[in-house]
């Protein structure tokens, strides 16, 4: 029985968790329903957000296509199908590489700071001050930061994706003299728009669980600077986890509805 | 929310309250009528629940069990969500201040008259203005709270918790932290609140003066209990010893 208690217990943690993310979506939602659309809010987030994480996302995409082209070219080359690196590069950037790694480096730059600043309001009374004020600290809060993230999330990933591919064009061909033509044709031969498609849906839904998760380690943070500490890394830890968990199971659910390599 | 009957004279009703915070006991059954238009200051020693009593009023925090009554609507068990009525009925200034960092004074003493629906930029500038003038903070309007002194935080909350107009204003230490002419100030402007808009006020406060200036009647707070409740006059012809080491605050100790 002892040996039980543990994982028992492990286990009604995490339902008692997605019950409390289950009520965040449900306040989002009722935040929805009350049609209070704070424009200056979102814009202000899309700009800390989407416009602040583009070196980050930038060089993520870049390096990551730079240097799986270049073990890609590598081992190709031995096959004598090196001029097939574009095509496998850029199906792995737009379905996995690209979002996965710029989702995780958005959820450490984004998720990090919407966990510290709601957490900071949350221990220094500032939310209780909304609440008094009539308020909904959600609709306030989190529902700028939730849109905002929805709108960013693909177009980074489409960025990063897009200097991966660009990086990866200049790696085979000033690096390894693939003449242009043989890269292109193949990669626009064995991708399409889908590939691209999938990457940002993915980007989308990464969005969402970084500001979920990001926002409720917020609103719980207590216990001043070492609960917004301790909310913060809990945030960055949970959002990044979520989202490997999340992208594997996002895989099978978008290649049944996008099949690799369809056109 | 359901409304009972209820004494009109009363504004904020508290019967049988108790909370548990972790394992303390905080609250261990207050019974406490605030009367409308009235000023009534909170006292008792610190870690006593003053506070926590008062977050209960604005529905910051839920009894565990007992009532909570404001202008005649039972509060204790309503959802967050059907709670702005109440809180269009009462404002609170904190201990802290709980400025929103990212905004300058001005726009922090306006939030509340933005959010309550005013869209008149003209009004709204006046108002603060106003209040901002109240607390003698008029220069330092386009300062973040950062920039500011403990003190200036403080008035500048007060700012915000006048700016409304509401029927009932919770103060929160609004004192401490002040220095004796800014105290004074603030002593008069709860005063002239009480006296021109007939505002209900509920201040906890550490300062004695400060308490025999502006209390019509004062509550003290020990054990999770009202220990004392009356009138100043009252509260100096006490002939509880506790009450009386408190307001003349004699610790016992000797050096």
């Amino acid at each position: 029985m002892e040996l039980l208690r543990l994982p028992g217990r492990l286990f009604l943690d995490f339902l008692h968790y997605l019950g409390q993310l289950a009520a965040l979506v449900s306040d989002l939602g009722y935040s929805a329903r009350q049609g209070i659309l704070r424009l200056k809010m979102v814009a202000h987030q899309i700009v800390a957000i989407g416009y602040g994480s583009q070196t980050v996302v930038v060089v993520t995409g870049a390096f990551t296509g730079a240097v799986f082209t270049f073990q890609t070219y590598t081992k190709f080359k031995e096959f004598g199908v090196e001029s097939s690196v574009g095509a496998i590069v850029a199906i792995a950037l737009c379905r996995e590489l690209g979002p996965v790694l710029a989702g995780l480096m958005v959820a450490g730059r984004v998720g990090a700071a919407m966990a510290a600043d709601i957490g900071t309001m949350k221990v220094t009374e500032q939310i209780d001050a909304l609440r008094v004020m009539g308020v909904d600290p959600v609709g306030y809060l989190v529902m700028p930061r939730f849109l905002a993230m929805m709108v960013s999330m693909p177009l980074l990933i489409a960025e990063s994706i897009t200097f991966g591919l660009l990086a990866s064009y200049v790696v085979t061909v000033y690096g390894y003299q693939v003449p242009p033509p043989w890269f292109m044709t193949h990669m626009v031969e064995h991708t399409n728009m889908t590939d691209l498609a999938v990457g940002m849906i993915k980007g989308f839904v990464f969005g969402i669980i970084i500001t979920l998760v990001s926002c409720h380690q917020g609103l719980m943070a207590k216990d001043g600077a070492v609960g917004v500490g301790i909310g913060t890394t809990r945030a960055v830890v949970i959002a990044s986890l979520a989202l490997l968990v999340s992208n594997f199971f996002l895989s099978i659910l978008l290649n049944y509805f996008f099949p690799m390599g369809a056109s | 929310m359901s409304t009972v009957r209820h004494d009109h004279d009363v504004f904020i009703e508290l019967r049988q309250v108790h909370k548990q915070l972790g394992w303390q006991h905080i609250l261990r059954g207050i019974d406490l009528k605030v009367m409308r238009g009235e000023t009534l200051v909170i006292i008792g020693p610190s870690g006593e629940g003053k506070t926590v009593m008062m977050k209960h009023v604005i529905g910051l925090m839920r009894a565990d069990s007992g009532e909570v009554i404001v202008d005649g609507v039972h509060i204790e068990k309503m959802r967050e969500r059907e709670m702005r009525p109440i809180r269009a009925k009462v404002s609170m200034m904190f201990q802290n201040a709980a400025l929103f960092d990212a905004m300058t004074v001005e726009e922090n003493v306006a939030f509340p008259l933005v959010e309550a629906g005013i869209r008149d930029r003209k009004e709204i500038r006046e108002r603060v203005q106003e209040a901002l003038e109240v607390v003698d903070l008029a220069e330092h309007g386009k300062k973040l709270p950062v920039n500011l002194s403990g003190g200036m935080r403080k008035r500048a909350g007060i700012a915000r918790a006048i700016v409304t107009r509401s029927q009932c204003i919770l103060y929160d230490e609004p004192t401490a932290s002040l220095d004796p002419m800014v105290s004074d100030v603030i002593d008069q402007m709860i005063l002239r609140m009480q006296k021109r808009y007939h505002i209900t006020s509920l201040v906890v406060t550490h300062d004695m003066k400060s308490m025999f200036k502006i209390a019509n009647r004062i509550a003290m707070l020990k054990d999770g209990v009202i220990r004392f409740l009356g009138t100043p006059e009252e509260l100096r012809a006490s002939s509880d010893p506790l009450v009386h080491d408190f307001i003349e605050g004699r610790s016992g100790v000797t050096a």
